[in-house]
């Protein structure tokens, strides 16, 4: 997309909701759902005389993330309260992280049209969730299972220039955060809730433009189109010499467009302290050196790996390693067959095809890595062709049993015996005399007729190779 | 039979375990004497009738089925209503909580039932502990038994003054500022503030989270030693307790000071007491030198800022911690059956307007003040810069000596009314106490004398961190010399 002598300037703020068990300050379960006002300690509802207590477990998940951001995570991080009274908020502030966040200066990498790209981290801070308002015509309820739940707060530099870019920046950042196990990334549940700051400027001009944010935003296509939206928005208001107001607009699914969601918002001071119901997060030596050894192969190493090791072409490597458990379907598969190409081939298209018809996992299958490694060994040692395979693979979603097995039920297997071939080609060339005398003749053509009616005697079991070679020969 | 009133919670509950007197015979008589009294001086919000007998009675099952009823069996106490009490209302002496009911206990109202102690009842105090005379309570003034035209100090009052006038045997207080000290001070009883961190603050209202400490209200120091052992140490609902181990103190009391180096800040003394108040520290300061305590003289230079420090950290923390009192989810709510809000603004306003005194509305909107962008700078983050400095002065105190003396404030009780239109001469009121809290370190109150008026005057000691046994011996050799704890209030 082209804005003439526009240039777009994003920046996200991804609100992550980590996958601890319990609240980050309390002893309530974190879990999505359950019953209205179900998970509510006292700490959870801001009772009179309630402490929160923090819970290690979302400390350790923050650094893993912020690591995997290529952050540098503070030996000393604080909490601090952020006061505003909303409904929802029980305490009338959010423990939050202000001038010493948990991680911070990180970068992300990401692929896009065949380049990688790099956006910066500017911050990744932990903070607690607020609970849910409902709003009805005259009146608001609440319900508090939310608030405290941790949150990562991941805050990038303003450094993506297209809706593209940031759809895709995001979507790598929710795959870190699946590979890292610590946040689900469901944008529709809110576990993963993405804030863009849009502004626009003329091109080449160093200063930023007044940013909107844009709020509610729940999947990756609508990121790319609320953005798109209000670039353009602010181009058209511009050039009609309006004045870009700072705010926040929501995103209308079903209008397509943004709209204002408050305009007396401005200025808002949170009067940040930090909290002194909570110790300042001390990080030792020892404790960051195990979150580090804990980390997992992160996707864009891996996609760099399969190119070097499996010379896979990119786009291959970066489709199969946009899931952890594809990634490892796929080494699996071809640990078992030994070729690597050949496996991405079938990850990628016939099971990947089979799996998003049947809306399935890949951690739930019908086949399993094994069974699909064996199948390709099969076509590799020339027991089956390779069209054979594809119908031993649709038998195999509906069949527990191995590739072999059910090769020899259905009596299947190739014909590699040069006589038995022989025998079916003088056969058919027997019963195709008039067809043989016009080839013979220089309608060569027909050499594909020849050789469908071959596969067709032999029940398609005959070696397509051999029958290419002996029919050539036999029709010279 | 001995009197069961002015007594000690050593020698209650030891009659109350052998069997002598029964915990629901002491617990009848107190709520008949504190139900009778209260109406002179005010001192409870709310007795707690029937729960303080239905733990009477498990502590006699206890002692006659041969079970340990606790060190603190069938003692009742005066809870302060900053801490929750399940099932009991709990108001922080506030309109916006007059009819809340916690749904859980504060850890130290926990450990001090399981200890065999019995909630007699919930004590009055200023609003939100906010106050230095036990004047801003929306239930109404607090009187002090020694001369009821007289105030018991604040914020503890309601602790201080049910435990002098033999209305509970003994109690808790919190203090932010001077709150278990200056009223302890003003009723002659013993009051202690342990090392910020010693006491769970789970379940107590905050007032300011940095420097808030619950301590007990006693007779005797022996007495408040036996209940620190009880609400002292760690616990897992709160970040800022200490896992210190908590010595036997009430077994370790020793009146002999040999070695003990006790200073005095020539800044405290640097201008004069009130002539009753410069005798009662002379005369401490005689016995602790006969208890073969030495004496010198240290330096904190930054005292004087020690009040200002404080009610812009203070402050500031309110503003935020009483952010949760908004009509929302519990407390008090106004009425917009007639007049519906415009907006939430209005909702907020309402209710929080009607909902707080005048007390806390002016400590709200100084502490939300000093936070606010552009101040922050000046006034919150400048106080919490001196607060270390001040730290790291009194920590250089400690290594010339093991404790100071000194007042608890310049003057004994004054009079209700008298300064409550004038905040600022309240608010020095706290002069002695303030930098205690600010710093984290323990100090107490003990009597020590009475004034011509006869009201009592108390002296304060404080120990450096962690250190409350020097402190506590300190107090203990003066109490047994002087004999002060021995006098009650006439007519009562």
């Amino acid at each position: 997309m082209a804005y003439n002598d526009w240039e777009p300037v994003i920046g996200l703020e991804i609100h992550a909701q980590l996958l601890t068990a319990s609240k980050m300050f309390s002893s309530d379960s974190a879990a999505f759902g359950g019953a209205d006002n179900e998970f509510t300690h006292p700490v959870t509802l801001g009772l009179p005389g309630a402490l929160p207590v923090v819970n290690e477990k979302a400390i350790d998940f923050s650094m893993r993330a912020g690591l995997a951001l290529n952050c540098q995570i503070r030996n000393r991080s604080v909490f601090a309260r952020k006061n505003y009274f909303y409904p929802d908020l029980p305490k009338g502030y959010q423990i939050s992280q202000f001038d010493a966040p948990l991680c911070e200066k990180g970068f992300v990498e990401y692929f896009l049209n065949g380049e990688i790209k790099k956006v910066s981290i500017e911050r990744a801070h932990m903070e607690e969730d607020a609970g849910k308002s409902t709003h009805f015509a005259d009146y608001t309820l609440i319900n508090l299972n939310r608030a405290g739940v941790p949150l990562l707060e991941i805050v990038s530099g303003p450094d993506m220039r297209s809706p593209a870019e940031a759809a895709e920046y995001a979507r790598m950042v929710r795959r870190i955060l699946r590979y890292l196990e610590v946040c689900d990334g469901n944008l529709e549940e809110g576990s993963m809730r993405c804030d863009c700051n849009v502004s626009v400027r003329r091109k080449g001009e160093t200063k930023l433009g007044t940013k909107v944010e844009l709020k509610n935003i729940n999947s990756f296509r609508f990121v790319e189109k609320a953005i798109e939206y209000e670039i353009q928005r602010q181009i058209d208001a511009i050039e009609s010499g309006e004045k870009i107001v700072q705010e926040t607009r929501l995103w209308d699914t079903a209008k397509n467009r943004t709209f204002s969601m408050r305009s007396k918002e401005e200025a808002h001071d949170y009067r940040y302290f930090p909290d002194p119901d909570l110790l300042p997060i001390e990080v030792g030596f020892d404790w960051l050196e195990k979150i580090k050894k804990e980390l997992p192969e992160l996707p864009l190493a891996k996609a760099r790996r399969f190119q070097d090791q499996f010379g896979l072409p990119a786009y291959d490597s970066f489709v199969l390693t946009q899931e952890k458990a594809l990634a490892e379907y796929f080494e699996q598969t071809a640990k078992v067959c030994g070729n690597a190409k050949a496996a991405s081939n079938w990850v990628m298209v016939e099971l990947l095809r089979e799996l998003n018809e049947q809306k399935l996992l890949v951690q739930d299958s019908p086949i399993s890595s094994q069974r699909l490694g064996e199948l390709i060994l099969l076509i590799e040692n020339k027991t089956i062709s390779g069209k054979m395979a594809k119908d031993v693979f649709l038998e195999m979603l509906k069949n527990p049993k191995s590739a072999q097995e059910i090769v020899n039920e259905k009596g299947m297997s190739q014909i590699t015996d040069e006589g038995a071939i022989v025998k079916i080609i003088q056969e058919v060339l027997d019963k195709n005399v008039s067809a043989v005398a016009e080839y013979r003749s220089g309608k060569n053509k027909l050499f594909g007729f020849f050789v469908g009616q071959v596969m067709k005697a032999s029940r398609g079991q005959a070696n397509p190779d051999l029958v290419n070679k002996i029919l050539l020969e036999k029709l010279k | 039979m001995e009197d069961i009133y002015f007594t000690t919670i050593t020698s209650l509950r030891d009659r109350i375990r052998r069997g002598d007197i029964k915990a629901r015979e002491v617990i009848e008589k107190y709520l008949g004497r504190a139900q009778k009294l209260n109406q002179r001086l005010n001192a409870f919000i709310s007795l707690n009738q029937e729960g303080a007998l239905a733990q009477a009675d498990k502590i006699d099952q206890m002692v006659a089925s041969g079970k340990d009823p606790g060190p603190l069996a069938g003692v009742p106490m005066a809870i302060k209503d900053m801490l929750c009490t399940r099932g009991l209302k709990t108001t922080a002496a506030s309109r916006i909580l007059y009819n809340y009911v916690p749904p859980y206990s504060a850890t130290v109202v926990e450990r001090l039932e399981a200890a065999g102690a019995i909630t007699l009842g919930k004590a009055n105090q200023d609003e939100f502990a906010m106050g230095s005379s036990s004047e801003n309570s929306f239930f109404g003034v607090v009187k002090n038994p020694w001369d009821e035209n007289y105030v018991p100090g604040g914020s503890s009052g309601g602790t201080a003054a049910a435990v002098a006038a033999g209305m509970s045997v003994a109690g808790i207080g919190t203090d932010t500022g001077g709150s278990i000290r200056q009223p302890a001070h003003f009723c002659g009883v013993v009051g202690v503030k342990p090392t910020y961190g010693r006491v769970s603050r789970y379940g107590i209202i905050a007032f300011a989270s940095s420097l808030d400490q619950a301590g007990p209200m006693t007779r005797t120091i022996k007495d408040s030693a036996e209940m620190m052992e009880v609400i002292c140490g760690w616990d897992k609902m709160d970040a800022t307790t200490a896992k210190v181990q908590v010595p036997k103190w009430s077994t370790q009391l020793s009146s002999n000071l040999k070695g003990i180096k006790i200073g005095l800040p020539k800044e405290y003394y640097s201008s004069a007491f009130a002539p009753d108040t410069q005798k009662v520290i002379d005369q401490a300061l005689a016995v602790v030198r006969e208890a073969g305590a030495q004496i010198v003289e240290v330096s904190i230079p930054l005292t004087e800022f020690g009040v200002p420090i404080y009610y812009l950290v203070a402050a500031s923390e309110a503003s935020s911690n009483l952010a949760r009192y908004d009509g929302v989810r519990f407390g008090h709510r106004a009425d917009f059956s007639k007049k519906p809000a415009e907006d939430l603004a209005e909702f907020y306003s309402r209710s929080r307007g009607e909902g707080f005194g005048t007390e806390v509305k002016r400590r709200i909107m100084l502490g939300t003040y000093a936070l606010s962008s552009g101040y922050y700078d000046a006034y919150y983050r400048k106080a919490c810069q001196v607060r270390r400095l001040l730290r790291d002065q009194f920590k250089k105190v400690f290594t010339e000596c093991d404790a100071l003396l000194t007042p608890v404030a310049s003057t004994p009780a004054f009079k209700i009314g008298e300064r409550i239109a004038d905040p600022l001469q309240m608010y020095m009121n706290d002069i002695y106490t303030t930098s205690t809290n600010l710093v984290g370190i323990p100090g107490l109150s003990v009597p020590g004398g009475m004034s011509s008026e006869g009201l009592p005057i108390g002296v304060q000691i404080t120990a450096a961190h962690f250190c409350e046994e020097k402190m506590l011996n300190v107090g203990f050799a003066i109490e047994q010399a002087l004999g002060i704890w021995k006098k009650v209030p006439n007519g009562l």
